[in-house]
């Protein structure tokens, strides 16, 4: 019994760093309707640039991030103005088939820079420290990413809703030409948006980086354990993607403890079972 | 008074037909002239042509952008070995049961996937292909993870010989070919097909005539996936070798397929022989620059999806005013004096 509570409680943690992956998928979507299929090889970029800081400054990876985020962030106003922005419309194909080169291209650019060996970001004793709670060991580094994800997501929430920029984003969802003659400039708002999701997307890559050992092709796998915590949430809603990352997590948990070469399956029937019983996701925003 | 006709054929669509037919025959009498390693590239081609004139059927007419259509490749594949090996049937048997059990099979991920709108449906059928993969990794008579290859003695059943093996192989990929591209060329040509291209014009307008777009749409799936999965029986049929990471590889059997129809021209049937001739042109030109020549083929496909959404073909049919396959209608006024 406790140790399926711990199967349980790795799966919750590990959900949030699902979540992680997810909250930017989830933003950028809400903001311009774009899904970014490089938004995987993104987190991976992130895994390598903490990579790049730690040995280049022989610093701690959370220092690192520190450098990273605003460079995430710089990219994805970048890569938003001066690519994807020409891709928006109403004909889904450009944004999909430039963000899938845009994948093929950061792959193959992290495969000559860092070659195909795996790597690891190292954090020293926070990767084995532990607690011990009713009886259950849990990882200070799972319960730090989980906690990491909560708060980031409350940021995002808050922000969407009590900020002027947060309004900023709204109201080019909810009708962009409008929200232009209101004098917002919706290539610049696009651009924040990318700029905030790919800072969230730093975050994620780096605590990627210290929980497992990463390589230039996993780019892919990431994105869909993100996107599956989007669907499974519901879109276009925040906190139900971190209860998306939750239940993939735990399904993960749950099939390795079965058999270790089941963990990534069991998610993806998980996945499967909500689309097929729910296609709305668990938690839909409300139709106004 | 004119009386306007409406006419389909054009002298340059009459013209590339007579061209095509010739180069058939040449094509078809490739294993007398050609060498062995020229032979199995233009095999590679043919198979390579036949999987982007498909899911140019898919994205480009049906609207249906996948990204996982090595789902139905690796499938084809595996399926290939399971049924010779475990079913003692002949490889070609095995390869056309093949795309009838994808055809099957494809009915119910349809069902799922379906519910997912727009690029949220091209990642779920990513998830589909990746259960796909995982799935037959975990099938230790296939080999598990690491695969299998394809015993001597069901090899040796195909043909007598090396050079007989080779002709066979280069003959059906050529053959995939024909039948693939002859296939959609009718289907667009048919009321079916019509349908299809108004539903890829205007999805509103086309429900507004009655076409029930769902139904369309699974047809074309259902029809992409059982002959994807063939292509992918012949492709490892070539490679006599299989395993789950190469079977189900994104890279090679939708990233490249989609270079390929987006630089061609998509939506359009000649642009994926044109991307296919360029890919390969630009593949065999780059090959020895390793990972580089995949940087510039997303280059390529970025700045031709900015800048030339319609691909080359696109390019040259505005200009030229050019079909080859004669899809579209052309209405001609008559002056009365010539009639």
């Amino acid at each position: 019994m406790i140790e399926w509570t711990g199967v349980i409680v790795q799966g919750v943690l590990l959900g949030g760093l699902y979540a992680l992956f997810a909250a930017g998928l989830s933003l950028i979507f809400g903001v311009m309707r774009l899904v970014n299929i490089a938004h995987g090889d993104l987190i991976i970029l992130a895994a390598y640039l903490g990579l790049s800081t730690t040995m280049m400054f022989g610093v701690h990876p959370f220092a690192a991030a520190l450098l990273v985020l605003p460079v995430m962030a710089v990219i994805g106003y970048v890569l938003q103005r001066g690519i994807l922005n020409q891709t928006l419309g109403p004909d889904i194909l450009p944004p999909l088939l430039v963000t899938f080169g845009l994948s093929v291209i950061i792959q193959n650019a992290l495969l000559e820079g860092y070659t195909a060996d795996p790597q690891k970001l190292s954090a020293g004793a926070i990767e084995t420290a532990s607690v011990s709670m009713g009886g259950l060991t849990i990882g200070i580094l799972p319960l730090l990413t989980f906690g990491i994800a909560v708060a980031v997501i409350a940021g995002l929430q808050w922000m969407f809703y009590s900020t002027a920029l947060g309004r900023g984003f709204r109201a080019v969802s909810d009708n962009q030409d409008i929200a232009q003659l209101m004098g917002l400039n919706k290539a610049h708002v696009f651009g924040l948006a990318m700029a905030l999701a790919l800072a969230v997307t730093g975050i994620a890559g780096i605590l990627l980086g210290i929980r497992t050992s990463f390589d230039p092709s996993i780019g892919g796998g990431r994105l869909i354990f993100g996107f599956e915590a989007v669907i499974i949430g519901g879109l276009g809603n925040l906190w139900g993607t971190l209860a998306g990352g939750v239940i993939l997590g735990v399904a993960q948990t749950i099939g390795a403890k079965i058999d270790p070469g089941w963990q990534v399956l069991t998610g993806h029937i998980a996945f499967l079972v909500v689309l097929a019983v729910r296609p709305n996701g668990l938690f839909p925003r409300v139709q106004h | 008074m004119t009386v306007p006709t409406v006419y389909r054929a054009t002298r340059a669509s009459r013209i590339a037909m007579i061209i095509a037919a010739l180069a058939l025959i040449v094509l078809a009498a490739a294993p007398w002239w050609a060498g062995r390693a020229d032979l199995r590239l233009m095999g590679e081609i043919f198979l390579y042509l036949s999987l982007a004139c498909l899911w140019n059927l898919m994205a480009g007419y049906a609207g249906l952008v996948s990204v996982g259509q090595q789902a139905f490749v690796g499938f084809g594949g595996y399926m290939l070995f399971a049924l010779t090996i475990f079913g003692g049937l002949h490889p070609i048997t095995a390869i056309l049961l093949a795309g009838l059990l994808a055809a099957v099979l494809s009915v119910p991920i349809a069902a799922l996937i379906f519910r997912l709108k727009g690029a949220y449906f091209a990642i779920g059928t990513w998830v589909v292909a990746e259960v796909f993969r995982l799935t037959f990794a975990q099938i230790s008579a296939l080999g598990g993870g690491s695969g299998t290859s394809l015993p001597v003695g069901i090899v040796r059943s195909l043909a007598d010989g090396r050079s007989a093996r080779e002709a066979l192989s280069y003959w059906l990929a050529l053959g995939a070919a024909i039948l693939v591209i002859t296939a959609v060329y009718l289907f667009l040509r048919s009321r079916r097909g019509l349908a299809l291209t108004a539903i890829r014009d205007s999805e509103v307008a086309a429900s507004g005539l009655g076409i029930d777009i769902w139904r369309t749409k699974l047809e074309v799936y259902v029809v992409t996936s059982a002959f994807t999965a063939i292509i992918g029986g012949l492709i490892f049929l070539q490679k006599l070798r299989i395993s789950p990471d190469a079977a189900f590889s994104v890279n090679d059997w939708t990233a490249f397929v989609i270079f390929i129809v987006v630089i061609g021209g998509i939506g359009t049937l000649e642009g994926p022989i044109i991307g296919t001739l360029l890919f390969f042109l630009l593949r065999e030109t780059l090959a020895d620059f390793g990972t580089i020549y995949l940087l510039v083929l997303g280059v390529v496909a970025i700045v031709v999806m900015l800048k030339a959404p319609k691909g080359v073909w696109g390019l040259i049919r505005d200009r030229y005013d050019l079909e080859l396959f004669p899809l579209s209608y052309r209405i001609k006024l008559n002056d009365p004096k010539d009639t």
